[in-house]
């Protein structure tokens, strides 16, 4: 038997089931593992002891039944963790202990799963490099001072450098897959109303959603079999027959048709990108899948639709943050001056600036021209997957436009960020789901992700098509824990 | 298009987010260059288009109307910054 940090979620759940180890000897090693890794700043709040304490008591009694019995796990601090802090990343939710628990992290405890801490995010889950959370940068176990990806870093970064066995995070325009890419890890987003809402901190309520993101593809298949549940306090969850994701498991994708959308082949994308694309499609084929050309022709008005609707539907989510019921409150001279006091001094730059769109957008005489207008757009989007998949099963594309850049390469210009997301933003608009996988390395030895999308609510086949093609890439992620002292 | 000094105090003033001369100024750069960007939606003619304002294409569940919560006074109030035995504290609003 391997290190236990090494194993994989679904080996460790063997071992545990086959009482070959312990849920206090795996728990012991992820924490252990995680406290020398600080320097990589990825989590935000340590629950070591009573992760420790958990994993004792489920020894004592465990019910080895369970999908997940025993194994110690960090999550993005988006989810509300009943009695655990939850901050978002931002001052404004510093010192805010939820007395509820969201569901999709309540239904990873039912499962035997054990809270070890919270994983650093960008604040609000805005950002595309972890570099606007409050709670500072996170490294990519990668390569120093290089950005994990965002807008769920801590949750790459602990995934990759093994801090975790698997974790969650939540994508809104890309912030499971992009990290996953830019850390050499497999990262599904769900298809909008999969999983349930209740519970996340809310950014942009018709595009959230939360996935797994895990080590291969065996492992997301499993998690996300336990996070997707229908959920009446979530009122846009969706009733619909749900498959046991990791059992129904196949590499058989023959005759399974993929199609390739000429219009992500942008301009300036580097070749490497291109390179790692043609190589993807003939992964695909050895598996036996047919690939088809096809045609996205709204792709390039993804982002400015997505910088419309997200920064609109942010600004009303975040206009609950008053320093009246919860969190930092700044004092001032009147109501009004406190308001807007506790909301300049509590939210960082990024955050302000998309209230600030998100306002302007949806402000008098603006409305029409812009939100309006981008929920057309948003319609021609979501047609041009509906057409596409009259001819296909999936579609492959790159996850990204490139791999990861350095800490402080794209702080200063908003709009080069938000390209990261390229690639991934349209899956949101349209709702489906898209997972990415690790399928080869730059120059500089950086990881770069595929992406896989797929019909809304056929999680399986994009499960599928990704479990065939991760045996044929065969990645290995070349971590040297040059962290550790 | 172009957002200037007025426009930024003006929607400071709807964000409830109070900016000072410097900031205004970097955020109108900021927005600027954002809204550059975004204008490239004018090129698609859309008239004829229905907006999409959910992509979950199912209606809404119907649920007997009972309470199923309740007592949760202390649980509301436990996060606030200031409160006063049942109620959270603000500024004095009426003189």
């Amino acid at each position: 038997m391997s290190e236990v940090i090494k194993q994989s979620l679904s080996e460790l759940v063997e071992n545990i089931k086959s009482k070959k180890l312990s849920s206090s000897e795996v728990t012991k090693a992820f924490v252990e593992r995680s406290e020398k890794s600080k320097e990589l700043n990825a989590y935000i709040t340590e629950d070591y002891a009573n992760a420790l304490n958990k994993a004792k008591k489920f020894d004592e009694k465990p019910n080895l039944d369970l999908k997940l019995p025993g194994i110690p796990m960090a999550v993005k601090d988006l989810f509300c963790t009943k009695d655990l802090r939850t901050t978002a990343g931002s001052k404004i939710l510093n010192n805010f202990v939820p007395t509820y628990e969201s569901t999709v992290t309540q239904n990873i405890w039912n499962e035997g799963a054990i809270l070890m801490g919270k994983l650093n995010c960008d604040e609000f889950a805005m950002g595309s490099s972890n570099e606007t959370s409050f709670f500072g940068n996170v490294q990519n176990p990668i390569d120093k001072n290089l950005v994990p990806g965002g807008s769920s870093g801590g949750s790459s970064s602990a995934v990759a450098a093994q801090l975790t066995p698997i974790t969650i995070g939540t994508d809104t325009g890309g912030s499971i897959r992009q990290p996953s890419s830019f850390t050499g890890t497999v990262g599904l987003k769900p298809t909008y109303g999969s999983c349930s809402r209740y519970g996340i901190v809310a950014f942009a309520s018709s595009l959230d959603q939360a996935g797994p993101m895990a080590q291969n593809v065996k492992d997301c298949a499993l998690l996300q079999e336990v996070i997707s549940t229908y959920d009446e306090k979530d009122s846009t969850s969706i009733d619909f027959k749900r498959n046991e994701y990791s059992k129904e498991l196949t590499k058989d994708i023959k005759g399974k048709k993929i199609g390739i959308p000429k219009e992500y082949r942008v301009d300036g994308m580097p070749k490497e990108i291109e390179d790692l694309w043609k190589k993807g499609i003939e992964y695909a084929k050895d598996c036996g899948a047919e690939i088809i050309d096809i045609s996205l022709p709204h792709t390039n008005y993804a982002l400015p639709t997505y910088y419309i609707v997200a920064p609109a539907e942010a600004s009303s989510n975040l206009a609950r943050y008053d320093g009246v019921k919860y969190g930092f409150r700044a004092e001032g001279e009147n109501l009004i001056d406190m308001y807007e006091k506790t909301r300049s001094e509590g939210f960082g730059a990024e955050v302000q600036r998309r209230i600030m769109i998100g306002t302007y957008v949806l402000s008098s005489g603006y409305y029409d021209a812009y939100y309006l207008k981008a929920q057309k757009v948003r319609k021609l989007i979501k047609n041009d997957f509906d057409d596409a998949y009259n001819k296909v099963d999936a579609i492959l594309t790159p996850s990204t436009p490139s791999s990861a850049f350095k800490i402080g390469e794209k702080t200063n210009d908003p709009v080069s960020m938000y390209l990261n997301d390229i690639f991934t933003v349209p899956v949101n608009l349209a709702g489906l789901p898209g997972i990415s996988i690790p399928a080869g390395h730059d120059a500089k030895g950086y990881p770069l992700g595929l992406q896989i999308i797929g019909k809304a609510f056929d999680e399986q086949n994009i499960l599928n098509i990704a479990y065939a093609m991760e045996e044929k890439i065969n990645f290995k992620n070349n971590i040297t824990d040059w962290w550790i002292k | 298009m172009s957002i200037d000094l007025k426009t930024i105090k003006h929607i400071s003033k709807l964000s409830r987010i109070s900016v000072d001369e410097k900031k205004a100024e970097k955020l109108a750069g900021d927005l600027n260059s954002i809204f550059d960007f975004i204008e490239k939606l004018n090129e698609l003619k859309t008239d004829n288009v229905e907006p999409l304002t959910s992509v979950a294409e199912t209606t809404l569940k119907l649920r007997s109307d009972e309470v199923k919560s309740k007592n949760l006074r202390d649980q509301v109030i436990k996060n606030s910054p200031k409160e006063n035995e049942d109620y959270f504290v603000v500024p004095k609003v009426i003189e």
